[in-house]
Parts: C-alpha cells; structure tokens; sequence
C-alpha cells in the first residue's frame, strides 16, 4: 500500500510522459488525477491505521533499498510514515487531487496538456519524498525535485521569454537556499554523526542540558545554531523569506492551478515542515530560533505591504503567500511548532482556493489578470465569488473561520512564549491588518463595485471540474479551523481539543510555557483588537475599492513618493540586480574573456595542435601505398631478429 | 685446394637461395605492376624452398622435403587466388599499376 501512496504519482508522470505528444487534455487529466485519487485513498488508509495504534507507537517505517553506506555514515532510501508526515501527505494528496481535477477545465485549451499533468505528477512524487523520507539526504532528493519541476511548471509557457525568465529566477534563487541547505546536513551530520530525523531528534530530545550548555560552546557559533541557521537559509529559499522570496511573486507566470499547488499550498511550506520536523534542534538552538522568528515577521510585514498595491490579482495573491508562510515562520520561531503546521494546513486550503478562484477568474476573462479590468465579477461567477468570500474571510481571520484559529494562536504565542517578544507580536499584528486591507481591496477590485470588464469579454461561471475543487476547498477553508482549536478559544466552547496538537504531540519538544493569572483576559483582549482593527481595516479598503475609488485616486496622488516606493516593491528587484547581479554578471564576463579565452582556451588551443602537428607526422607513414607497408613489415622483421640475436 | 674450391657446398645453395629472396623483395617492394608482383613472391618462396632442400638434405632430415612439397602446393593455389583477383581488378579498373590503388574508396 506504501508504494500505491508513494509511487502512483510516479507512474502518472511516466505514463503521461511516455504520451507526452498527446493533445487531450480529458484523457491526459483522467490519467494524473485517477494517479493521484490512488495515493489520496492510501495517505487516507494510512491515516485510520496510523489513528488505531495508540499514540507513542504512530509510526510506520519503509525501507526500499540501502542507499549509500560509507564508514559509519549510512543513509537508507526509508520513509516514515508518522503523524506529522501524515499531515502533510493528507494535504499534498488531498488538495492536489482536487488542483489535478481544476487543471482538466483550466488547461482545456493548452496544447501540451500530457506533459503538464506529467509535470504536475512528477511534483507531488518529489513532495511526497520531502515529506516521507526519514533522513535528511532522501528529504533533500525530495527538495530538489520539486524545485525542478517547479522550474519546469513555472517556465511551462516558455516560448514567453519573461516567463522562462521567471522559471530561471526561481530555479536559482532556490540554489542559493539548496546551499545552505546541504551546509546544514553537513552541520548535522558532524554534530550528530547521523542524518536521520529520528537520531538526531532523539539526541536532542533526550539531552537538552548537553547540546545547549555543556557538551558544546553555546551562542551564535555553537554548531547547532550553525547547523539550524544554514537549515533556514534553505528554507528561505524554498520558503520565499527575506531575503530570497523574489522569486515567487515572479513564479506566478506559471499555470494558475501551478500557482495554487506549488507556490501556496505545498512546496512552498516545505521549509516551515522542514522546521517542524527538526523542532528539537531549533529548540536547542534559540539563537537561530530568534532570527527565524525575526526573519518571518519581517517577511509577514513587508509582503503583506507590497501585496496592498499590486493590481495583478495572481500577484496578490503571491505576496500573500510569502506574508502567510512569514507567519507560519514567526510560528516556528517562537516555538508555536503545533500553530506553524495548523496554519500550513488551513493556509494550504484558503490560499489553494484562492488561487483556484483566481484561475477560475483568469479563465473567465480569458487570461487577464489585471484587476483594474474586472469588478463586478459577483453576478457572473457566483460560485467562484462565493466560494471566494470564504476564502478571504479565512485568510483575513474572520471569527470563527479556519485562519482565524491558526493565525490567532501564532500571534498569541508570539506575545506569550519565552522565545516571543511584544514587538514580534506586533509586527505580525500590523502585517494583519495589511492582509485584511490587501485582501478586501483584491474582492473589492475584482468581485465587487462598478464593472470594468471592457465589452467584447463576457466573462461566464466556469465548468464543474473547475467549482468542485473551489467548493470543497471552500468547505475545507471554513470548518479546517476546528481541528486546531487553539486553548484559549477552546475554553469558549466547552475545552475543546486542539486535535492537530494532539496528533502530532509525540512528535514535538516540550519546553516550559509560563502559565500566568490572567493569561486567558490577555489573550482575548489581544484577540478583540485584531478583529476590530482587522474589520476596520476591511472596511476602509471595501469604501476605497468599492464605493469610492476617485478617493483611492486621490490618494495615491497625496502619497506618491510613498506610493510609488511600495508600487515598485521597495525596489528590491532592482537593487539586487546592482548589489549583486550585475557585478557578478561582470565578474563572470571578466572571467570569460580573459581567464576563459585569453589562458584556458589558449593552452588547450596549442596542446591540441601539438598533437595535430605531431599526428600530421605521422599521417604521412599512412599513405595506402602496399610496397612502403610491405617495407615497413621488412623493417619490423629485420629489427626483430637483429634485436634476438643481440640477446 | 681447388678441388675443393670447385665442390658446390651447403655456402653456395643459401648464398644461391638468399639472392633468390632479395631479388623476389626487391620486386615486390619497387614493382609496380601487380602481376610482377605475385610474379615476386613466387621468386620468394621458391627461395626458401630451396633452402628447405638444402638443408633437409645436409642435415639428413625428410621434413625439409616435405615442407617444400607443401609450400609448392599452397604457392600454387595462392597464385591461382592471387591471379584471379588480378584479372578481376583489371577488369574493373582497366588498371595494373598498385599505385591506382592506394586509397580505399575509388
């Protein structure tokens, strides 16, 4: 059963690979999604057997092959099933069957549907062994291949030169991460002298006092905070955190449901897994604890400021995404490890919905993606607004809806946790009440006010493989919060069980939590400003975007150098291509032309044609004239009986 | 003293044969007709045949004999292969001399 989870999305991609000429796009659908119904079925069979077995002994173990084995350093191809990876793989499969069957209606029209859908399978196999594998070395197999083929997908229109470009920047940008990826499994492996997640977790599990204080040197260069901060330098990469999140807004010159699979609700949060997974390590390691969490806060707040200007709806959405998985970082980094995974999981289903929604909109308009040109979507596409709605109530932090649970509890332990600090806290504060504004003026602007859609489009509802998977994520989106019900809510409904918490509880470090008296006041007065600003904020951008955009005009006239700073995303961009790539862009041309041409090439240059000098010696012994052989023979005798003789 | 001076000895035939030889390789190394050629080595294995008899006969031993009974054999039917080639290159080619056929592809 463990190979129908793990290897059907391998067999898709080989069969569509195999017809990847193939122009039909329902056969070519039917085939990935019935790959990816198998491993969603298993992942769920795994699931009931993994709930029937009592809570220490969750964990199942599969060994394929022995991988490598040198002196004492072994790592197996294994994979392990427990209650974290199972969370994850219920998502994976889960939501990207439902992404697999939006593809069918939304690339109808492309010409190479075999080879997307193959792409799209040969992805979820590469997630599924990120999240599977129980050493560091077949996670990293895993890590790589979904950065390719997130390459593949990104760049998938490439006869577009922006969006090869795209596809480019993504693939190396995540180099960089992949570095320091790979320096942190080194780090590991010397500390720990192991690359299993078991091993190492279990060290440090059961020796807390050792690794921080006695065994090694503590502080900034103990080799587990080295080891932790090179981790998050992949991460970072992977995750698109400052300062190596330019890729993913430019990602989104993808496939819409691309953008929904890898680029919100999986690969994307691979760092923050990446982190829970290892949580013993980076408990042990609070240095590089404190800088994730910096790192994440920051990340929430900046993305969250840029997205409130974008007008490309996908774009939106992107720096949404990198805002959203900044929490899911600020989460980890303050220790909520139980919060992080509760916001990854119901970010992966509002966000998957929204950027479906989007899809579904982009597909409606046919392929525009500029908001100033919709509006009023409401009354043509009712589902994709409905369902929309219950996307952006969830993502905003609604009562009661799925991100409001997770998102509450991340701001709640990064006020309350020893690791967290009243400024984390409002830093993920403030970038809240960005994503309420962003997101409200993204309804605003697209579903809402006056249309702007120019005549000869008429936009229409799309077909049902395109609203099922919005449906059910929308249901997802609404009621997913109640499996993380954080404890201070809980206590409104009777205790309720944080069930995510509990699941993946044997799992996870305990450090101590202060219990102060009046916690449970703080926590709700801490609560009730979020939502009160947060509806304010709400409201402020539905008036500007949808009753009175001539105000919006005026302002972005009042605020021009401001505008024009958050417009242009900080200038970022630019600024790396001056700091860093232009010079390197110089250095390499530098490098060609002189070191490359002038010295290398010169001496293979004239080797080569010493040997062709010495060979245009020879060549003339090679005439094809039969006497001069037949001498040559005589010659060869003679020497050889002279030289016996002479013995 | 001339007597023995006059008697043919075992010196004579292999200085006889090698001479045999040499004018067989010179041909064969600086002729250019084919025919000539095979003509050569003719000349050549007739040379050592002639040494096989000599010796065989000083050394009291048939096998010298034998050999050469052989080598006559083989030469005959080498010569026979040799010849028909001969015929059919000219045929093709209108040609003997070896030089026209020095380089693999006509």
């Amino acid at each position: 059963m463990f190979y129908l989870l793990l290897f059907a999305p391998l067999v898709g991609f080989l069969i569509n690979g195999v017809r990847f000429r193939s122009q039909n796009a329902k056969v070519a659908g039917a085939i990935a999604c019935s790959a990816m119904a198998v491993s969603f079925l298993s992942a769920v069979a795994f699931f009931f057997q993994l709930k029937g077995l009592p809570a220490d002994e969750r964990v199942f173990k599969f060994v394929l092959f022995n991988w490598i084995q040198v002196a004492n350093f072994s790592a197996p191809m294994s994979f392990t099933i427990d209650p974290l990876s199972m969370v994850m793989t219920l998502i994976i499969t889960g939501v990207g069957f439902l992404i697999h069957l939006f593809s069918v209606g939304y690339m109808d029209h492309d010409e190479r549907p075999a080879k997307y859908f193959s792409y799209l399978n040969l992805f979820v196999f590469n997630m599924l062994l990120l999240v599977l594998g129980s050493n560091l070395l077949v996670m990293f197999v895993g890590w790589e291949g979904v950065g390719l083929c997130s390459y593949l997908l990104i760049g998938f229109w490439f006869t577009d030169p922006a969006k090869a470009a795209a596809g480019m920047k993504a693939f190396i940008t995540n180099r960089i991460g992949d570095a320091g990826f790979l320096l942190g499994i080194f780090t590991l492996f010397s500390v720990f002298g192991t690359i299993s997640f078991e091993g190492i977790n279990s060290f440090a599990m059961n020796n807390p006092d050792v690794l921080a204080t006695g065994g090694f040197t503590g502080g900034w260069g103990a080799p587990v905070t080295l080891a932790c901060l090179f981790l998050f330098v992949g991460a970072m990469g992977k995750s698109a955190q400052i300062p190596l999140y330019v890729w993913l807004p430019d990602a989104m010159a993808g496939p819409t449901p691309v953008s929904a699979l890898i680029h919100a609700a999986t690969m994307v949060t691979a760092g923050v897994y990446m982190i829970i997974r290892l949580n013993p390590v980076f408990l042990i390691a609070p240095d590089a604890m404190f800088v994730v969490a910096c790192v994440g806060a920051a990340t929430a707040l900046m993305a969250a400021t840029i997205g409130v200007l974008q007008n490309d709806i996908k774009k939106v959405l992107a720096y949404s995404t990198v805002s959203q998985l900044g929490y899911m970082f600020l989460g980890v980094g303050v220790g909520a490890f139980g919060a992080a995974l509760a916001h990854l999981m119901t970010h992966a289903f509002f966000k998957a919905l929204m950027f479906l929604g989007s899809g579904s909109v982009i597909h409606a308009m046919h392929e525009e993606q500029d908001m100033r040109k919709m509006g009023g979507l409401k009354k043509q596409m009712p589902i994709t607004h409905w369902t929309f709605v219950m996307g952006w109530l969830a993502i905003i932090g609604a009562p009661l809806f799925s991100g409001f649970f997770s998102k509450d509890e991340i701001l709640w332990m990064a006020f309350h946790s020893p690791r967290g600090s009243v400024v984390l806290w409002g830093v993920g504060f403030v970038a809240a009440l960005f994503t309420a504004f962003y997101m409200t003026r993204l309804m605003a602007m697209t579903f809402w006010g006056k249309s702007r859609v120019p005549k000869e489009v008429h936009p229409h509802e799309s077909p049902w493989t395109m609203t099922v998977p919005l449906i059910v994520l929308a249901f997802l989106s609404v009621f997913a919060g109640w499996l993380c019900v954080p404890h201070g809510v809980g206590t409104l409904f009777g205790h309720m069980h944080n069930y995510l918490d509990d699941w993946i509880h044997p799992l996870m470090a305990t450090f101590d939590m202060p219990h102060g008296e009046n916690d449970l006041q703080i926590e709700f007065m801490l609560m009730g400003l979020t939502l009160f600003l947060v509806f304010v904020s709400s409201l402020v951008a539905y008036t500007l975007y949808a009753k009175k955009p001539e105000v919006a005009e005026r302002n972005k006239e009042r605020f021009k150098g401001l505008y024009e700073l958050v417009y242009n995303k900080y200038w970022v961009d630019e600024a790396y291509f001056k700091a860093l790539i232009n010079p390197l862009v110089r250095f390499s041309q530098g490098l060609w032309s002189r070191v490359d041409v002038k010295v290398i090439d010169r001496l293979t240059y004239n080797i080569s044609d010493m040997v062709k000098n010495a060979g245009g010696g020879l060549k003339m012994v090679q005439s094809g004239n039969l006497q001069m052989y037949a001498l040559y023979i005589l010659i060869g005798l003679v020497c050889s009986l002279w030289f016996l003789m002479e013995r | 003293m001339l007597s023995s001076a006059m008697t043919i000895g075992l010196g004579h035939y292999i200085f006889v044969s090698g001479a045999l030889f040499v004018v067989g390789l010179l041909g064969v190394l600086l002729r250019k007709n084919i025919i000539v050629i095979l003509m050569s080595i003719e000349l050549m294995l007739n040379a050592v045949n002639l040494a096989f008899v000599t010796f065989g006969y000083y050394f009291d031993d048939v096998n010298g004999a034998v050999i050469t009974l052989f080598v006559i054999a083989i030469a005959a039917a080498e010569a026979a292969v040799g010849l028909a080639l001969v015929v059919n290159l000219f045929k093709n080619f209108r040609e003997l001399n070896i030089r026209f056929f020095e380089h693999l592809k006509g």
